[in-house]
């Protein structure tokens, strides 16, 4: 291992900015995502049921 | 096992349920595995320092950018040829994904690109080509969006899905054909990759992390498509309230 101290890990030889946006977008879009289907799962059975109910 | 009794929508969801917890869960195993191996194991590159580090979330996710189209074409293919319901919806339910990946893949690259060329961005043929790719997806998602009637969004969707291959072979050999700014193939099938061994494997957990995470939000998307579609007339001749009856006990009564 490389890192002296988490400030050392952090700051990534001066690519900090670089490599922590690259790495904090990614998991961003991928939380972001299972969120979105997650979302629309719910949105799509609660409006089948809306609609099996409603007798249309 | 009768796998073509999976191809029927209303068999598939409750298997597609069962099956993604566990890629999801060995997805989220695989990435963090990955980031140890690439933050804590893999050793400094000697030209780059520690901004090549990048590569462990840049490298898999353009892989995956131009794996999920091809699979996507396939299905589409599939789709066409056997006027299989199952394949257009699969079709479907990859194209966001892969939108995902090829946008990060092009985010990830600027943060790469700047540090090392000293710009965001540049047009050179492998970016440009990763960004028509971009394109590809966003206008397949479009285009389906743009037609009502189900099956014709099907196979228009499929078409374009298969006329737009053609580009990822450009953006695989792109590096190789053409003088670009954008390094050469890190790895490859017939020369013993240019990388520390412990860099290597630290990209293919990654990439590994990151097909096993494609694959449960496919799944979880097919489920979305399902659902969405067994409203529609052309699900079948089945009565909807029966439909609806078949979701529920589908999804466990959620």
């Amino acid at each position: 291992m490389q890192w002296g101290s988490l400030t050392e890990f952090f700051a990534m030889g001066g690519y900090g900015l670089y490599v922590w946006t690259s790495f904090g977008a990614t998991a961003l879009c991928l939380v972001g995502e299972v969120l979105a289907v997650w979302r629309r799962h719910a949105a799509a059975l609660a409006q089948t049921r809306a609609v099996a109910s409603g007798g249309d | 096992m009768n796998w073509f009794k999976y191809s029927s929508p209303q068999a598939f969801y409750p298997l597609a349920g069962k099956l993604i917890p566990w890629f999801a869960a060995a997805a989220l195993g695989l990435m963090g595995v990955g980031l140890y191996l690439g933050f804590f194991v893999a050793p400094t590159d000697f030209q780059q320092g520690e901004s090549y580090r990048i590569i462990f979330v840049h490298v898999p996710a353009a892989w995956m950018s131009m794996f999920l189209y091809v699979l996507m074409a396939l299905w589409a293919g599939l789709g066409l040829g056997l006027h299989a319901r199952a394949s257009f919806m699969m079709t479907q339910a990859i194209a966001p994904t892969g939108a995902l990946f090829t946008f990060l893949a092009l985010l990830t690259g600027a943060m790469w690109g700047k540090p090392t060329w000293g710009a965001w961005w540049v047009w050179d043929a492998r970016l440009t080509s990763e960004l028509i790719l971009l394109f590809q997806y966003i206008g397949l998602i479009l285009l389906r969006a743009s037609i009502d009637d189900v099956r014709r969004a099907d196979r228009a969707s499929a078409v374009f899905a298969l006329v737009g291959v053609v580009n990822v072979p450009i953006i695989y050999f792109s590096v190789k054909w053409w003088n670009t700014l954008h390094q050469g193939a890190s790895v490859s099938m017939t020369a013993s990759p240019k990388m520390a061994t412990t860099m290597v494997t630290a990209m293919l957990v990654m990439t590994l992390g990151f097909w096993m995470y494609s694959i449960a939000v496919t799944l979880a998307r097919m489920r979305c498509v399902i659902v969405e579609r067994a409203r529609q007339p052309s699900w079948g001749t089945q009565a909807p309230a029966q439909d609806v009856a078949e979701v529920r006990e589908c999804s466990g009564g959620v």
